[in-house]
């Protein structure tokens, strides 16, 4: 067991280098455009332009410069300033989190609670009018653009502009240490918008899961115990159908937390993606460079959570 | 021959399990199993039928455009704004209403299947060709070619795809990348999703040729002589078929999210190209008084996706004959 997770640990840090050294080729070398011009904005002379380039270290061969960057990141987490405002990247970053992490962990808690709950009842009845309605559903939430609900949900219930006044709008953003109840009443459409497609997956899998576990033997057995239905389904079914839904779910958070920036942008939360939005139109490359390396430390890491999880549940996997 | 003993079938003879082929008994093949099944499946039949209906629509577009009495997409026109700007709603010679250029919207969302079915079609083409070769590649060779190929594939999937887009979009937005053999807008899209969905074709077919290659046709192949290439393109990739032809379905609903999420945030097609995605990033700022000019994009996008979605599903039942309905 240990050496399986060391090993797994060590092709954890691998992977975070490759895609580190990658981020560099994607935004130092691929784009045409050069950095100190970028960074000079509007006082293009010469002059200024080749301090700023000395102060970046562009002048620099490129294999310096990409030693210099990955010690950077790895000794001191350094992601580098922003071209536009001048700050550093790992402080924009850690103020913007807050509000990115209540957005997906929110989120998470709501299509994991509703997909499961959809699912189970759906795999009670297969083939009946509600199974197949809530499966219908489910397909057309899955299809649908997440922010495109966004606007349509904004459209209906928002309380500034909205059909039917209920929730609040786009904006409305408070932090949690704030106001917690504003925060929690601000977050609840963006929740459901980036609930929905999700929740409908799990629905789906949870569906297909319960109804084949609900097959097998030891089902029968419970059943012939005398147990009650309600027992049976949730101690002895769920219990085992779930594991296909834990297997996705680290995988599923941390892919949100990077592709968080549709929501974020739609509610106008100052999250992450907010960040990495308002980046991109000032060309601003390390702070998009600094978001893409968090995110794939999150899938990382969260890849490594699920192996090991898994290793400890089924014996099998570790000498694979 | 066969085509007139299976026009003598029964009418009722939906479960046959043999064809009548000039007095002898054949079973059927694969393909027609697949197919026998596929029809009765109502909703998938429908799905394809409204592709299909995508893809006349994106060929003939100007046509179509010009048989409604519609205005071309990139006609603006100041007369159906209002005075402060505010784009008129639907009415008999705008069914969708106008943007706030004075478009049609109509016009532009029957344009913008094209875009759509390009980047849908096209990327998961490139896509599936890649995923293929190096899924068999790792699955036939395992050891250290898998080992790498694997390993590659973990790189990929550890980066989430709409930074990746936002990133290399906005850094090839100005002038393309790698000295312009990348250009902005569609180029980029495709280069994108190819660069990374191939991974889930590759992962599928990787699995499926590792089980492939222990079957007894591939031992009897090797030992009438036949070289590695021959088994790979004569014994395995035959069977590769039909599940990569699922897979390959259900990857371009996906391919068609990114490219319209990444026009929503402004990296993908631009203006005056239509997309249905950057169509919604204009409607955003007038949502609450143009409603039409976000809804009718995005009901195009959603239907588009669901038939997908829905033909996928349809050929992965019709296909795997384990699956109940």
């Amino acid at each position: 067991m240990a050496r399986y997770i060391i090993r797994r640990l060590i092709w954890g840090v691998a992977l975070l280098i490759i895609v580190s050294a990658l981020t560099f080729v994607l935004f130092r070398i691929l784009p045409t455009g050069d950095p100190a011009k970028l960074r000079a904005g509007r006082l293009q002379n010469p002059k200024i332009i080749a301090e700023i380039r000395h102060d970046l270290g562009l002048d620099k061969s490129l294999l310096t410069q990409f030693w210099l960057y990955m010690k950077g990141i790895f000794l001191h987490f350094d992601l580098g300033f922003s071209y536009y405002s001048n700050a550093p990247v790992k402080s924009l970053i850690s103020t913007r989190l807050p509000a990115t992490l209540s957005l997906v962990f929110g989120g998470a808690l709501l299509w994991l609670s509703t997909g499961l709950a959809v699912g189970i009842v759906s795999a009670r009845k297969p083939g009946s009018r509600l199974d197949r309605t809530s499966m219908g559903g489910a397909l057309v939430l899955v299809s649908a653009p997440e922010y495109w609900l966004g606007l349509i949900l904004l459209y209906v219930f928002a309380a500034d502009i909205g059909q039917v006044r209920i929730f609040p709008g786009a904006g409305s953003y408070v932090g949690l240490t704030g106001e917690p109840l504003k925060w929690f009443t601000s977050l609840i459409l963006p929740w459901i918008v980036v609930a929905a497609g999700t929740a409908a997956i799990y629905a789906r899998i949870m569906r297909g899961s319960l109804i084949e576990t609900m097959s097998e033997d030891y089902i029968r057995t419970a059943r012939a115990k005398g147990l009650s239905e309600r027992r049976v389904v949730l101690r002895h079914g769920v219990r085992a159908a779930i594991s296909p839904i834990i297997t996705i779910l680290g995988l599923d958070i941390a892919a949100l937390l990077g592709s968080s920036v549709l929501v974020e942008t739609v509610f106008d939360i100052p999250g992450i993606g907010r960040l990495n939005f308002d980046a991109i139109n000032h060309s601003d490359f390390p702070i998009v460079q600094g978001t893409v390396l968090l995110a794939a430390l999150f899938v990382v890491v969260a890849n490594i959570l699920v192996d090991i999880a898994y290793a400890y549940l089924d014996p099998r996997v570790r000498y694979s | 021959m066969s085509a007139r003993g299976a026009e003598t079938l029964p009418s009722s003879g939906g479960n046959l399990e043999f064809l009548d082929i000039g007095g002898e008994i054949a079973a059927l093949s694969p393909l027609q199993l697949f197919w026998r099944r596929f029809r009765q499946d109502r909703v998938s039949l429908v799905s394809l039928g409204f592709i299909g209906f995508l893809v006349l629509l994106a060929i003939f577009a100007p046509l179509v455009v010009d048989i409604l009495g519609l205005p071309s997409p990139y006609t603006p026109n100041s007369n159906l704004t209002d005075s402060f700007g505010s784009p008129l709603g639907p009415s008999g010679a705008h069914p969708f209403g106008v943007d706030q250029l004075g478009e049609d919207v109509m016009s532009r969302v029957i344009y913008g299947t094209r875009v759509s079915l390009e980047v849908g079609i096209l990327g998961t083409a490139i896509a599936t060709v890649i995923g293929v070769v190096v899924g068999v590649l790792a699955g036939f060779y395992r050891g250290w070619v898998d080992t790498v190929l694997s390993r590659l594939i973990d790189v990929v999937l550890s980066i989430p795809i709409l930074l990746l887009g936002l990133g290399i979009g906005a850094a090839c937005a100005v002038r393309g990348c790698v000295n312009g053999t990348i250009q902005p807008g569609l180029g980029v899209i495709i280069f994108l999703i190819t660069l990374v969905n191939w991974t889930y074709i590759a992962r599928i077919v990787r699995g499926l040729v590792l089980s492939l290659r222990e079957r007894e046709f591939v031992d009897a192949s090797r030992a009438l002589g036949a070289s590695n290439t021959r088994i790979m393109f004569r014994e395995i990739l035959p069977n590769l078929v039909a599940p990569v032809i699922v897979y390959a379905t259900l990857l371009v609903p996906i391919n068609i999210l990114i490219e319209a999420s990444l026009s929503f945030l402004g990296v993908g097609v631009r203006p005056p190209t239509a997309s249905w995605g950057q169509m919604i990033a204009s409607a955003t700022p007038i949502f609450n008084t143009a409603w039409w000019y976000m809804t009718f994009p995005g009901i195009a996008l959603l239907l588009t996706v669901l038939a997908f979605n829905l033909l996928g599903d349809g050929l992965r039942d019709a296909l795997n004959p384990r699956t109940a309905r």
